[in-house]
């Protein structure tokens, strides 16, 4: 079935009633969510009719599916190129400053090495660093979005923001592969 | 929108009826079934008083089954007919089961799930299930005195898709509508907040029979969000138990056990585990096939010590869950203790030391999770309570999918809040291809080999194209109660073609039904009159919940025609009702509900409005 009302076909800042920036009251943002779970979830409609279980269904998917955008930073700022038409190209667009590069191959060395030496420390300080360098790049997207509206730059700390990120996860699953 | 403060929640025109549900916690050595009567959740006992009933189902030669203490009490006379602990075979195949060369059953490999063999047949774990979720629904209905609307059922947060599907299957197997599958942890954590009426961050420490979870979460006005669980969902008392066996063995100079004397043996080392709570040490002694004497005594601290690793084995998990959420220990404000296991007290100690306070164990570690199913349970059958809550739970482990060279491929990550939805697109490899193979997966590691298999099946009809320019996007939705369907679209050029799959494990539609009419347990008027009063009850609830959306929202979002249309398809439904016709009353009841669609949608996106205007709009939705 397809839903053809307003609300859903809202984008998610508009669900969640925010500007569409990337600064962000984050409290606002969790109390919308929860606000509109309690209207729309699953258990709400269980005793209810097939159609309204399956639209509750469909609704509360699409909530968490904009909470979770809106809440990353990182899926945030993607969500807010893409109303704007500018591709990210994170799959398709390698090119990344050499300097950016290097600190990459650096810290990945770095985790390999952590992971054979069943280093615990040194994986908490590549975590720190990695957080710290997620923090500063997340500072100057929301300056290229929000101030100096230049997207192409933007669309530059996204892809950065993606390789930090899956350096993220690969500190995640080495802490699990180091406590098993 | 004045019209709304006409009514209000439980003054309805049509005043219901007190529907009856019930939580059930389907454990590995005890199952429980409770109630919520007079706005207090309770457990139900049995004729002779008793709460717990012993998960054991031990199978007759002419085909019945004794569940129970029945059952218990002869696990050692006629161990290959007496199941114990089925749970841990749920949705597991031979080679997922550790440890069965100990166990004294005749096992029977079969594609998705293993079975037993026993004197009335072979059976699948869901059919053993469902024997004792039977017991627990007669119970039920004989205590209320009437027909269940349906049943919150329990898991461990950490089973995977297909032990969520057998145990649906079970429940329906049963004869019970399943009105959500709930985790365990969280529902213990619904009985302690409701009770302690508590807010912050926990995190619920569950060590049953058979499994072992932990679940991070934040409670905070009403609304019960999991942040993280992770867990073992083959790690439990069970072990502890084995650990002592293995020790009898090794101090009694035992070898090559008969079944009889295996059963008899681990039955006796659960008994030392038990004693060796409130004592130091404890004596065992039994006399096994052939006059043989086992006598030995265990003290505390060599139990302790047999048992350090699987105490070790529950902090991973409790880690890692931590590590997702991003918290550290400091940042829980209660450690909530769920399931028998945890009365140990090298249990207690490690938690203790691990988070660094005192767990909390005012509620019965036994009891808890069923209390909270029944809780959550009477709020789906829509009997309101004046604090109404939300719950938000998660997917335990990531779905994927595999691609070239067997990697995975996430589409959904562990701990993702569900319902959820998520697509991706996938392209072909070779010039020409016209069909390509999706094989759905679960878990976290890299190569497919180390994830458990899902599901298989092949999208076809795909136009021959150039490798790499077809798009075909795969999506995955995950129900509330945790469970997959999948589904493939080609969407090049037009050509479109959807399959959409619901892994299923051993047991499909076909086979529950005929499970259900081969049961000795009805009659096949019994079955019939059943059905009929089901559909009855379904329809009366379908009736009862347009006539009060209509009285609410009927004058404002519907024209007159279209109130007409639902007021006619209502009547049809109304003049079947009391027939004994039970397909008439199906088909009245899908016409309603079709008749009823864009009504619902209207009212949907009329809740989506009024939740972001800040109302409270919960006299919308009774």
């Amino acid at each position: 079935m397809n839903i053809n009302t307003d609300n859903f076909q809202q984008d998610f800042f508009q669900l969640f009633e925010l500007q569409p920036r990337f600064a962000i009251d984050v409290a606002a943002l969790d109390q919308r969510f929860r606000d509109l779970q309690s209207q729309v979830h699953p258990d709400k409609f269980s005793h209810l009719s097939e159609s309204e279980q399956r639209l509750s269904m469909q609704w509360s998917t699409r909530i968490n599916e904009g909470y979770q955008t809106l809440r990353s930073p990182l899926a945030r700022g993607r969500y807010l190129l893409s109303l704007q038409g500018v591709d990210t190209q994170e799959e398709t667009n390698t090119a990344m400053p050499l300097d950016f590069l290097m600190q990459q191959m650096e810290w990945r060395e770095a985790l390999q090495e952590a992971i054979e030496a069943k280093n615990v420390d040194a994986l908490d300080g590549l975590s720190d660093n990695n957080r710290r360098e997620t923090k500063l790049l997340q500072q100057q997207l929301g300056v290229q979005i929000d101030e100096s509206h230049d997207m192409l730059a933007a669309a530059g700390s996204v892809r950065k923001l993606r390789f930090l990120e899956k350096l993220a996860e690969e500190i995640s699953s080495a802490y699990d592969e180091l406590d098993s | 929108m004045a019209l709304l403060q006409i009514s209000e929640p439980g003054l309805s025109a049509a005043p219901h009826q007190h529907r009856l549900a019930v939580g059930i916690d389907l454990g590995t050595t005890n199952s429980l079934v409770a109630t919520v009567r007079n706005g207090i959740s309770v457990v139900l006992n049995d004729d002779a008083g008793i709460a717990l009933l012993p998960s054991v189902v031990r199978y007759l030669a002419e085909g019945a089954a004794q569940v129970g203490v029945a059952a218990q009490a002869v696990q050692s006379v006629d161990p290959q007919n007496t199941i114990v602990s089925v749970k841990r075979f749920m949705g597991r195949g031979l080679k997922d089961v550790g440890e069965v060369v100990d166990l004294p059953y005749r096992f029977v490999d079969s594609p998705g799930m293993l079975q037993l063999r026993t004197v009335a047949g072979v059976k699948s774990p869901v059919e053993v299930s469902a024997e004792i979720l039977k017991v627990l629904r007669d119970r039920a209905e004989r205590s209320l005195g009437g027909d269940l609307v349906g049943a919150v059922i329990t898991v461990p947060a950490y089973f995977d898709d297909a032990q969520r599907q057998a145990t649906k299957d079970a429940a329906k197997l049963a004869g019970l509508n399943v009105l959500r599958l709930l985790n365990e942890p969280t529902a213990a954590a619904i009985a302690y907040g409701l009770d302690n009426a508590a807010e912050g961050v926990y995190a619920v420490y569950d060590l049953g029979g058979g499994t072992f979870d932990i679940s991070i979460l934040r409670l905070s006005k009403g609304v019960f969000e999991v942040l993280a669980t992770n867990g073992d969902s083959a790690l439990g008392g069970d072990d502890f138990d084995q650990r002592i066996y293995c020790w009898i063995l090794e101090n009694a100079e035992l070898s090559q056990l008969s079944a009889n004397d295996t059963r008899l043996l681990l039955t006796y080392a659960r008994a030392a585990k038990e004693q060796l709570t409130d004592h130091a040490q404890t004596q065992i002694t039994a006399v096994l096939s052939g006059d043989k004497v086992v006598n030995v005594t265990l003290t505390r601290e060599d139990f302790y010590a047999m048992t350090q690793n699987l105490l070790a084995r529950t902090m991973q998990p409790t880690r890692r869950a931590l590590r997702d959420a991003g918290l550290s220990g400091d940042d829980i404000k209660g450690v909530v203790m769920v399931g028998g296991s945890t009365r140990m007290p090298q249990v207690q100690r490690a938690v203790q030391e691990f988070f660094k306070q005192t767990p909390l164990t005012n509620l019965d570690p036994d009891k808890v999770v069923a209390l909270g199913a029944a809780i959550q349970a009477n709020v789906l059958a829509g009997n309101r309570s004046a604090d109404d809550w939300l719950l938000l739970d998660v997917i335990p482990l990531s779905l994927g999918i595999e691609t070239m060279g067997g990697l995975t491929e996430k589409i959904i990550p562990r701990n993702t809040t569900i319902p959820s939805a998520r697509a991706q697109e996938f392209t072909t490899y070779k010039d020409g291809q016209t069909a390509m193979s999706i094989h759905v997966v679960q878990g976290e590691r890299e190569l497919v080999v180390d994830c458990r298999s899902l599901a298989k099946f092949e999208l076809r009809g795909i136009p021959a194209m150039v490798a790499g320019s077809a798009r075909i996007r795969v999506t995955y939705q995950v129900d509330a109660d945790g469970l997959l369907s999948v589904s493939a679209r080609e969407m090049t050029s037009g050509v479109e073609s959807a399959v959409t799959i619901k892994p299923s494990y051993g047991l499909s539609e076909g086979d529950i039904t005929r499970m259900l009419q081969d049961g000795n347990q009805y009659a096949r008027d019994d079955m019939q009159a059943r059905a009929l009063r089901e559909q009855q009850t379904e329809a009366g609830q379908l009736l009862e919940a347009v006539e009060n959306a209509l009285q609410q929202d009927g004058a404002t979002l519907l024209d007159t025609a279209s109130q007409t249309r639902i007021r006619s398809s209502m009547d049809a439904l109304h003049n079947v009702l009391n027939g004994n016709d039970h397909l008439a009353i199906k088909r009245a009841v899908e016409a309603l509900n079709q008749a009823t669609v864009s009504f619902a949608q209207a009212r949907m996106d009329q809740s989506v409005s009024h939740a972001l205007k800040g109302h409270n709009m919960s006299e919308l939705e009774n």
